[in-house]
């Protein structure tokens, strides 16, 4: 039987929303507060929902030993405590939180071949969250 | 003044009812060496069990009634809940005294999927649609009856 497993983790991370696609004028009037030249940051929290039959032998979706230390090695380790526009991910895409899903689907999409990947879902604040599950992307 | 709202009559609504137990469990198959179990479950594989307080929220979905404006009367849903499952699981060890757990390992998706199955049948005015089960705060299962 078909279930699906949510697994939340957290980090922090400073970023900065400027596009070189526009003018300071522009990027003022579209990011306002979070175009500060000198960054912000947030404790970001990340929900990642994989799916799929639950096997009859470990009862388990995905073993989370196998989940947590993927996470753990490519986006915890990479991620927290780091200024978001300094990783190649977004060397030339503004982190929003936007991006910063579709980012970490690709990554998880593409590293982490055991469980089917639904969705990756991320609160910048409490009052506000973001998801993607790969609609629209090319198969990675 | 809302005599500009025309029913259609066919509004599907959600509505989600949450609960909390606390129960015991432990993760083991007979079929695994003692090594495989200690290395596929971890700490889970203490025989002697651990606990969690689980949330569970059940949600089920249906026309609204337009006499009561109810998609469930809550108060059945409560006593179902209370019977199936609280009675049942809370303050209980899930391995030993719920008997689909017998042969089978409590995991959270499996748990999901046996309150599905115990309350499904009980639920009568609205459809089941979703069963999720927090085993933590950072961790939870959903099922929604899909084979």
């Amino acid at each position: 039987m078909k279930a699906h497993l949510t697994r939340r983790y957290t980090f922090s991370a400073s970023h900065r929303l400027h596009s070189d696609a526009m003018s300071p004028e522009e990027n003022a009037t579209t990011y306002g507060k979070c175009n500060n030249p000198h960054g912000h940051g947030h404790n970001y929290s990340l929900e990642v929902t994989v799916s799929g039959p639950v096997d009859e032998r470990t009862g388990m979706v995905c073993n989370l030993v196998d989940l947590d230390g993927f996470v753990h090695r490519e986006i915890l380790d990479r991620f927290d405590h780091q200024n978001l526009n300094s990783l190649p991910e977004f060397a030339v895409t503004v982190p929003t939180t936007e991006n910063l899903c579709m980012a970490v689907f690709d990554i998880l999409r593409r590293g982490f071949r055991r469980t089917h990947l639904e969705r990756v879902r991320f609160e910048e604040t409490m009052m506000n969250s973001f998801e993607y599950a790969g609609e629209g992307r090319r198969n990675l | 003044m809302y005599s500009d709202r025309v029913s259609l009559g066919s509004e599907m609504v959600y509505l989600t009812r949450k609960a909390e137990f606390s129960a015991s469990h432990y993760y083991h198959n007979p079929e695994f060496t003692a090594e495989e179990n200690r290395r596929i479950f971890g700490k889970c594989n203490n025989p002697n069990g651990h606990g969690h307080n689980y949330t569970l929220e059940v949600t089920v979905k249906g026309e609204v009634d337009p006499r009561s404006g109810f998609v469930v009367d809550l108060k059945r849903l409560k006593e179902v809940l209370n019977r199936e499952v609280l009675e049942a699981m809370d303050h209980r060890f899930l391995n030993k005294e719920v008997p689909e757990f017998f042969n089978r390992i409590p995991t959270t998706e499996n748990l999901a999927i046996v309150i599905w199955q115990r309350l499904a049948p009980k639920l009568k005015a609205a459809q089941l649609h979703r069963v999720r089960v927090y085993e933590t705060p950072d961790l939870f299962a959903d099922f929604y009856g899909e084979a």
